[in-house]
């Protein structure tokens, strides 16, 4: 029950938030701003879907931004300059950033490293190489890209979910089933709760650690690809400090940064309250956006607190479960034999 | 079934950069047998068990399961092979539910995915029939350690263990829970599993086990028949000692009346369920008591209770007879007591940091971050405890690291000293030092006494205890068990106090109704 406890208030915080902005503007309640909402956090979305997994893992990410501007960059210069189509570019930087993603891994299990350190590392070698191809930004005016931004699923009531906001969408859906009903999702939290136990119960840690980072880069990769087709260029600059906001939305959802716990509905659900936030300034349209990054420091100040009261109180409930309920828990041998 | 025993270990040895850690170690395990191995600190247990398992490498010996000689390299191998270990500290994820650590990288799986009601189910199936009707969807950290050691043993047993190793898994467990825990042995025995058992209950070795093995010293003492081993025999073995030659000989001279003033702390009752048993004890100034009792039987437990390293939940703590609240470390340097761990590597020494810094440690955290010690000072107090103490080399400079285990012991003692206690607790003062460096630590504690200190020393050295202490405190099985003075103090005393026959009412030891 307490586990759930964030996600629950992650909930209620969104569904209050959106309430409340609901009676200030009423736009609130068309499926406009709904659709506007997803597609605005597509990329976003993507990037903590990838996070989600790398700190329940009992692991930290800090290339994934870095891993979202190289990947605009190079879309832009394979496109318009060495005259890739551009489904191959695609193919080609998802590959690419999964052997990155994999080698950061391999890096994390082999030579024990902090994955703070080596994830530090991939960041600046990843930005790097982004202002290594360009140092500027770069238009795409592939045919696909002009046809993509047309491309939506009209909503009732006038909204459209674009494409963009479908794959966040999808990306969500296959992750939770990855993370919550395969065997590779149950290491995942094995992993996060302890790399040396999960080791002892005969679980190959090595393979699924580099799979983790190889799957947090892939999904960076798919970020980038998203919002290079949103944006229609690249630079080297997209998505600075895109890592972070991911990671505070994983840690708004619920997740621990201890990693063992969490999941992806919460993070759906931090990423969205992210959007919300940004939403409801522009409908303001006097408050300055930064407003938003204010608002989201509170809110994780606010959550961290919430987790770790939440995870005293199970501990102490769970002493006394010990004290009283042991017994009934245990039934004689006896009784049975 | 075969004559062939489940698991046959011969000639088994191990040694770490020279020290000989298994000679030559024989052991045998049969089929639906309950095995006890016994051994003080040091004697080889968990070295055995590692080299069995293969977690480290054997150096000389062959281990055969079945009459098949196996030769695991990892736990998991060994797993594999059908013999697994469950340690203390139970080797499962508190943060995954039941039935995925049950089930943990071999769930059931239909097109890739998870059968949760499936594994769920089966979960509950085989834990039935260890007696356990728990909610295995739930998280498996907020069950009690006794559950969460019932399934680390269901898993192993289903992962077709056919011997099962079970290190200390009753060292946290209540009586109730070790009742379970027995009654799920004794119904892994009936099915023809063999049960390795290492304990430092002797009331468990009693009510449960077949048959005993003892080590010392990384060899094998002894393997006989739990019913034809007498309690005083087996403490005997596992000490190495021979009662009749204690009793022959003299009782240790005279020691010099000293007149102990009042006490300088009192513990009335103080114990911690799970933990200890209610102790009282008293030290006075000038006085030295002694804790005596074999590994695991409370004295480290009763020293970290009095310190506030553990919060006791009963009882009282007197000091010069007025009750003080001690909730922690801080609290007892702040009363002036002082606590020098067993655990010199681990618990004591700051390795890289320089004598002299070592030996301030303590006095500097009493003073607090914004009162630092001037480094004119920390010169001073260091080189008077070099000095004092005999420290060598006389470097204040040097990493303690570098340093004799018997000199390292000597600056811990410098630090405890330097904040002036009222009452210091040694546990095991004299482990790891070499002969020469042990008698002048004993010459130390001896005349810290005469200087009026209060000292409560923790040995498993049965003859030095004798030699310094004034009353010795005999600890067994986490409770207080006799407390010899003056006159009764003597090695045969105090080994009859650790062997004797429990009284049935004692905890842990309440065998089960058949």
């Amino acid at each position: 029950m307490s586990r759930n406890l964030p996600v629950l208030v992650a909930a209620l915080l969104f569904a209050v938030g959106y309430g409340l902005c609901a009676t200030q503007y009423p736009a609130f309640l068309t499926t406009r701003v709904v659709g506007n909402l997803l597609t605005d956090s597509a990329f976003l979305g993507i990037v903590a879907v990838g996070t989600t997994f790398v700190i329940i893992a009992g692991g930290i990410d800090l290339s994934v931004g870095s891993v979202v501007g190289f990947t605009t960059v190079f879309l832009a210069l394979a496109i318009t300059r060495w005259g890739i189509p551009p489904l191959a570019a695609f193919g080609l930087v998802l590959a690419a950033a999964t052997l990155f993603g994999a080698a950061m891994g391999a890096l994390i299990h082999v030579f024990a490293m902090p994955p703070f350190i080596v994830t530090l590392a991939g960041m600046f070698l990843a930005r790097g190489a982004g202002f290594l191809l360009s140092t500027e930004s770069v238009p795409i005016d592939a045919p696909l890209y002009a046809a993509v931004s047309d491309l939506a699923l009209a909503l009732p009531g006038g909204g459209r979910l674009t494409l963009t906001g479908g794959i966040m969408l999808a990306v969500f859906l296959a992750g939770g089933v990855l993370l919550h009903a395969t065997r590779f999702g149950a290491t995942v939290y094995a992993l996060g709760g302890s790399r040396q136990t999960t080791a002892l119960m005969g679980v190959p840690v090595g393979r699924n650690t580099i799979a983790v980072y190889a799957l947090s880069s892939l999904l960076a990769a798919l970020a980038g690809i998203v919002f290079s087709l949103d944006t229609a260029s690249g630079t080297p600059l997209s998505a600075v400090g895109v890592e972070l906001d991911a990671i505070a939305a994983v840690v708004i959802g619920g997740t621990l940064l201890t990693g063992g716990q969490g999941g992806l509905p919460g993070t759906f659900l931090g990423v969205m309250i992210g959007g919300l936030i940004q939403t409801a300034i522009t409908f303001d349209g006097t408050l300055s956006s930064w407003w938003t990054k204010i608002a989201t420091g509170l809110l994780l100040f606010a959550f961290i607190a919430l987790q770790q009261g939440s995870v005293a109180l199970a501990g102490r409930s769970g002493r006394r479960a010990r004290t009283t309920a042991g017994a009934p828990v245990v039934r004689p041998a006896e009784a049975r034999a | 079934m075969s004559d062939t025993p489940l698991l046959s270990v011969r000639g088994l040895s191990k040694s770490f950069a020279g020290h000989q850690a298994l000679a030559g170690v024989d052991f045998t395990l049969r089929r639906g047998e309950i095995h006890a191995l016994l051994g003080e600190n040091g004697a080889g247990k968990s070295t055995f068990i590692k080299t069995v398992t293969g977690i480290v490498r054997r150096d000389a010996g062959e281990v055969r399961l079945d009459g098949v000689p196996i030769a695991p390299r990892s736990a998991e191998e060994s797993a594999r092979a059908g013999i697994a270990t469950v340690y203390q500290e139970v080797g499962l994820l508190p943060n995954l539910t039941v039935a995925q650590n049950l089930f943990l990288g071999r769930e059931p799986t239909r097109f890739g995915l998870v059968r949760g009601r499936a594994m769920r189910q089966r979960a509950s199936e085989r834990l039935a029939e260890f007696g356990l009707a728990i909610e295995v969807g739930a998280p498996l950290g907020s069950f009690p350690v006794a559950v969460q050691h019932l399934v680390a043993i269901a898993r192993a047993v289903d992962l077709s263990a056919q011997a099962l190793i079970l290190d200390e898994p009753t060292a946290s467990l209540d009586t109730h829970e070790v009742t379970v825990l027995f009654g799920v042995m004794r119904r892994l025995a009936e099915r023809g599993i063999g049960i390795v058992f290492v304990t430092h209950f002797l009331e468990q070795v009693y009510a449960i086990t077949d048959r005993i093995t003892v080590l010392r010293n990384g060899r094998l003492v002894t393997e006989r028949e739990t019913a034809q081993f007498p309690r005083l025999d087996l403490v005997r073995t596992m000490l190495g000692r021979d009662l009749a030659e204690e009793e022959a000989r003299a009782e240790t001279g005279p020691r010099a009346e000293r007149t102990a003033g009042p006490p300088v702390l009192r513990a009335e009752k103080l114990g911690k369920a799970g933990y200890l048993q209610p102790v009282d004890l008293s030290v006075a100034g000038g006085e030295v008591v002694g804790l005596a009792g074999l590994l695991g039987s409370g004295r480290t437990e009763t020293a970290r209770l009095l310190f506030g390293a553990e919060r006791p939940d009963q009882g009282r703590i007197l000091l010069d007879g007025k009750p003080v609240r001690i909730a922690g470390p801080r609290d007892a340097l702040k009363h002036r007591l002082g606590y020098c761990p067993e655990e010199r590597k681990t618990d004591g020494i700051v390795a890289d940091l320089t004598v002299r810094e070592n030996i301030v440690l303590a006095l500097q955290a009493r003073q607090g971050p914004f009162r630092p010690l001037g480094r004119a000072a920390q010169d001073r107090i260091a080189r008077d405890f070099i000095a004092k103490l005999d420290i060598r080399p006389p470097d204040p400079e040097r990493p303690i690291g570098l340093l004799s285990g018997g000199n390292q012991q000597k600056a811990l003692l410098a630090r405890w000293l330097a904040t002036e206690p009222r009452l210091l607790i040694l546990d095991e003062p004299t482990r790891g030092i070499d002969v020469g460096a042990h008698a002048e630590i004993i010459r130390l504690i001896r005349s810290l006494c005469e200087a009026g200190l209060a000292l409560l020393v923790i040995s498993s050295e049965l003859e030095e205890i004798v030699t310094y202490s004034d009353r010795v405190i005999v600890m067994r099985d986490r409770a207080q068990v006799a407390e010899l003075a003056d006159g009764a103090i003597d090695v045969t005393a105090i080994l009859r106090a650790i062997a004797a026959e429990a009284p049935r009412t004692a905890p842990a030891c309440q065998p089960e109704p058949a």
